[in-house]
């Protein structure tokens, strides 16, 4: 039986997940592992549909976190977690360290209390140095940088297969993942009776984890509304795989108040990303990029390492974190009802995620609902989709390359097809596998790959003719 | 004669120029001459082009989209060409070792000689800064002609076409082939950067051709609902199910770009000399590679007579001697070749310099050799159209090259 299609409506499972962002799948894995039986209900077509996914891929350190916050605790927790399990989920890990540069005085001058902040958050490997040798651990910087320091644990992830593990790990132990399933009403009465897009579902507890609807969610489960998100939108470019030699390390600018600021990193497929922006808006669902803004990053990218002047440009993209009128993590329970409201997970997400999950498992101790963890937990490893590691294509019998730029082959798109938590749109097939995503954007393999997906992904760009909901 | 190599020549890249390049070379006596395309079938851009004509010129007869991969294929086939289909080339190294992906797994090649023929592809929608949403249905001319050549699909019904280049005509005809009207053709610049002409075949469709009109948003959450443009000022949007962006082709050269070959930043192509040599030269580069587009037979030339001078280049000693770069400033987009070599061959493969603008600009174009000036024309200098200057038979002895377009006021 497929656990990704609504279930009966008699079913009554121990925990209801609304969303599916990093987070939500996180979660859904933890309650899962804890012995719950899970359902996660997601609005989109695919996972990661909201702020998940877009996102800068550094796994923190929480160096920068306010001390004390919760915030910090589970960047620290979540982080552990990451790096303790992704060897057996197959998950990537390039550790490149990160460099906060100062390129004025002014911010050079904040550089000791960066460190000093770092240090008391409990991060290891904070060195604060010289312009000079800073640019001896990352060569491409630009001569002008004044000082940095050096962290060495900040590190770059694979952000799509993250949350795809976690939640292909949930559903083999059973649980269920339902899309088109927007939360349109929740009820409690000793349980909770949902009423989604999808049909009704019955659940003994929520965890809300609707990221940039986090509040809407909160106001359709009967709860008085505690926080009110605030886009705050993000546009980014990815260079040419050509600029990964340039930036060996993550480059940040000393963060302000408001934003962490314009990061310079590699990804994990061996692209240069530069971005993101920070701009407050009022739309929680479109997330456009700007001719102006792009070009304006393309030029701060290019003074902070020079060599990538010119370098072409390989995707743009844009994203909204779901901040709040607080920075801090808005996680709220009602314990009276069963509910965890885990809101403003602005743009630590990624690395918070699994201790949020955990986090939230806590929480739910206090319900009275005992859970009995499983005797055994499934294997769950997901394909490599990293540049340091070994790729498919590298292996024999793949059938063919179908995306040159990603060197995507038709046994990995495929495999991701059929996979226990298959792509809902496009967009998931692509993120999944990486194909069209490289320099030429599907010119040559588009076609192919719309083929490929014909009748096995809803939203395809063949489609047009028969597509109702578009 | 070719000791450890796996072959004489090995060409990346099956369209018109590289296999034009092969059969010169096996004509030529050359024995082992091995091309790689990564694609099924020979051809290259000439494969998704279902109504353009190809091979008068090379073959003496009209051929459409894979009716000329098809001729190729025999020609090299007759030739005892070593065709490899589906082979990827993943890095070049010095000394003409190639890395290759195939279906059964990773293999190294190396030859004497490598030619780059990988051609050229249009600019996505990410290079070109596009903004707004990011919905299915913004997509090239080559994208939307795969679907139609390979796949028998048509991805939208009513797409806006962005651009006014000879491509773009092409991708008007392959929407009207499938009873598919656009909703307008809008060009940011204020003239049609193909010849005006063609502008007669939307017209006559009733498709607007909106000139001065740049594209300033997408929107659609999932699929493209409507697009803005703004022309006079003025913002206006238009209803449509896709974005077609077409032209500003680019040379498809990542491999060179992250080998020691580079490219070069006025054309994003391997630079190469008079004869098609690079910098390195155990490689040369020949066709679309070299500077973005220019039509099939005009590639199958170039490849012919740059197949002829590495096959000459195999037989002699000594080699090509330094290179001196070809200097030149905007509005100059482009100088091929952009380097030249005292100790080229007695017979060039390129009689000329081709040029390209990045605007249509009116003035005087000229050559300075060792800063005299040697040749120079008055002219309207359109963006999308071949310029060639003759390379005089004493410029690969100049110490300094430069073009210099000094525009009238």
């Amino acid at each position: 039986m497929s656990r990704i299609s609504a279930p009966p409506p008699q079913d009554l499972f121990d925990v209801a997940v609304i969303g599916a962002g990093v987070v939500g799948c996180a979660v859904a894995r933890r309650f899962a592992l804890a012995g719950a039986k899970v359902v996660l209900i997601e609005k989109g077509a695919d996972i990661l549909s909201g702020a998940s996914k877009a996102n800068s891929a550094i796994l923190h350190t929480g160096f920068d976190a306010p001390p004390g916050s919760l915030e910090l605790d589970l960047v620290r927790a979540g982080r552990a977690e990451y790096l303790q399990i992704r060897e057996d989920l197959g998950l990537p890990l390039l550790t490149t360290g990160a460099l906060v540069c100062a390129w004025t005085a002014e911010q050079a001058d904040k550089l000791e209390a960066i460190a000093e902040k770092g240090r008391a958050n409990g991060v290891d490997g904070l060195k604060l140095l010289t312009g000079a040798a800073a640019r001896a651990t990352m060569p491409g910087l630009s001569e002008s940088l004044i000082s940095a320091v050096e962290v060495a644990e900040e590190y770059v992830v694979d952000p799509w297969s993250a949350p795809l593990a976690y939640l292909t790990q949930a559903v083999a132990l059973g649980a269920r993942f339902v899309r088109d399933a927007e939360l349109l009403k929740g009820t409690f009465d000793g349980d909770w009776t949902l009423e989604t897009k999808a049909g009704p579902l019955r659940a003994r507890a929520v965890v809300n984890a609707a990221g940039l609807f986090g509040d809407v969610v909160d106001e359709r489960l009967g709860f008085a509304p505690e926080f009110q998100i605030r886009p705050r939108k993000g546009q980014f470019v990815v260079l040419d795989k050509a600029a990964f030699a340039h930036v060996p390390r993550i480059v940040l600018p000393v963060p302000t108040e408001i934003t962490k600021g314009i990061v310079v990193c590699p990804t994990a497929f061996g692209n240069v990303l530069v971005g993101p922006t920070a701009e407050e808006q009022e739309d929680r669902v479109r997330a456009t990029v700007e001719t102006e803004t792009l070009q304006a990053l393309l030029k701060r990218g290019a003074e902070i390492v020079p060599a990538l002047a010119g370098m072409p440009v390989t995707a743009t993209y844009a994203g909204l974190r779901p901040a709040t009128e607080d920075k801090a993590y808005r996680v709220f329970v009602r314990a009276e009802k069963r509910a965890i409201t885990l809101g403003g997970i602005r743009s630590t997400g990624l690395s918070a995620a699994l201790g949020l999950a955990q986090h939230a498992v806590g929480l739910h101790a206090a319900f009275g609902l005992p859970l009995t963890p499983p005797e055994s937990v499934p294997r769950v490893r997901l394909p490599n989709l990293a540049e340091p590691c070994e790729r498919d294509w590298q292996r024999p019998d793949h059938g063919e390359i179908v995306c040159h730029c990603e060197m995507v082959t038709k046994r990995e798109i495929e495999a991701a097809l059929d996979s226990a938590v298959p792509p809902g749109d496009f967009g998931g097939l692509r993120r999944r596998t990486r194909a069209g995503m490289g320099r030429c954007q599907g010119f040559y393999c588009n076609a192919h790959l719309a083929e490929l997906a014909k009748g096995k992904v809803a939203v395809t760009p063949c489609a047009a003719e028969k597509d109702e909901d578009s | 004669m070719s000791g450890d190599f796996s072959a004489d020549v090995i060409i990346v890249g099956g369209g018109p120029s590289g296999v034009g390049a092969a059969l010169e070379l096996r004509r030529r006596g050359v024995a082992r001459v091995i091309v790689l395309d990564r694609e099924p079938d020979l051809g290259g851009a000439t494969r998704h082009c279902s109504h353009s004509p190809f091979g008068m010129r090379e073959f003496g007869r009209v051929y459409f989209g894979g009716a000329y991969g098809r001729r190729l294929t025999r020609e090299a086939a007759d030739l005892g060409v070593d065709v490899r289909t589906g082979h990827s080339v993943v890095s070049l190294g010095m000394d003409g070792v190639l890395t290759v992906a195939n279906a059964r797994g990773v293999e190294t090649l190396s030859a004497r000689r490598v030619m780059i023929a990988t051609g050229a592809r249009e600019t996505p929608r990410s290079a070109r800064l596009v903004p707004g949403d990011r919905p299915l249905g913004v997509m090239t001319t080559g994208t939307l002609q795969s679907y139609v050549a390979f796949y028998d699909q048509m991805p939208f019904r009513r797409p806006l076409i962005v651009g006014t280049e000879l491509v773009s005509f092409s991708a008007v005809l392959t929407c009207l082939g499938r009873r598919v009207w656009p909703a307008a053709m809008i060009e940011a610049e204020p003239y049609a950067r193909s010849r005006e002409l063609y502008t007669w075949l939307p017209t006559a469709a009733g498709i607007p051709v909106l000139k001065g009109a740049e594209l300033v948003d997408i929107r659609g959450s999932r699929r493209v609902e409507a697009a803005s443009i703004r022309r006079n000022g003025r913002v206006s949007p238009i209803v449509c199910d896709g974005v077609l962006l077409t032209g500003r082709f680019t040379p498809e050269a990542a491999l060179c770009r992250q080998s020691p070959l580079g490219v070069d930043p006025g054309s994003a192509g391997p630079a190469v000399d008079q004869d098609g040599r690079t910098a390195n030269p155990v490689y040369f580069a020949a066709g679309n590679v070299l500077r973005g587009l220019d039509t099939g037979g005009w590639c199958f030339r170039e490849g012919r007579a740059i197949g002829a001078a590495v096959a000459e280049d195999l037989a002699r000693d000594g080699d090509a001697g330094a290179a001196v770069p070809v200097a030149f400033d905007d509005p100059v987009k482009l100088v091929v070749p952009g380097l030249l070599r005292r100790g080229g061959l007695a017979a060039p493969a390129l009689r000329d310099f081709q040029l390209r603008v990045t605007r249509r600009v009116r003035g005087r174009l000229s050559l300075e050799l060792d800063g005299k000036t040697v040749w120079s024309r008055d002219g309207a200098w359109m963006p999308e159209r071949r310029i060639l200057v003759p390379i005089p038979p004493d410029a690969a002895r100049a110490e300094q090259v430069r073009f210099r377009l000094a525009e009238d006021a």
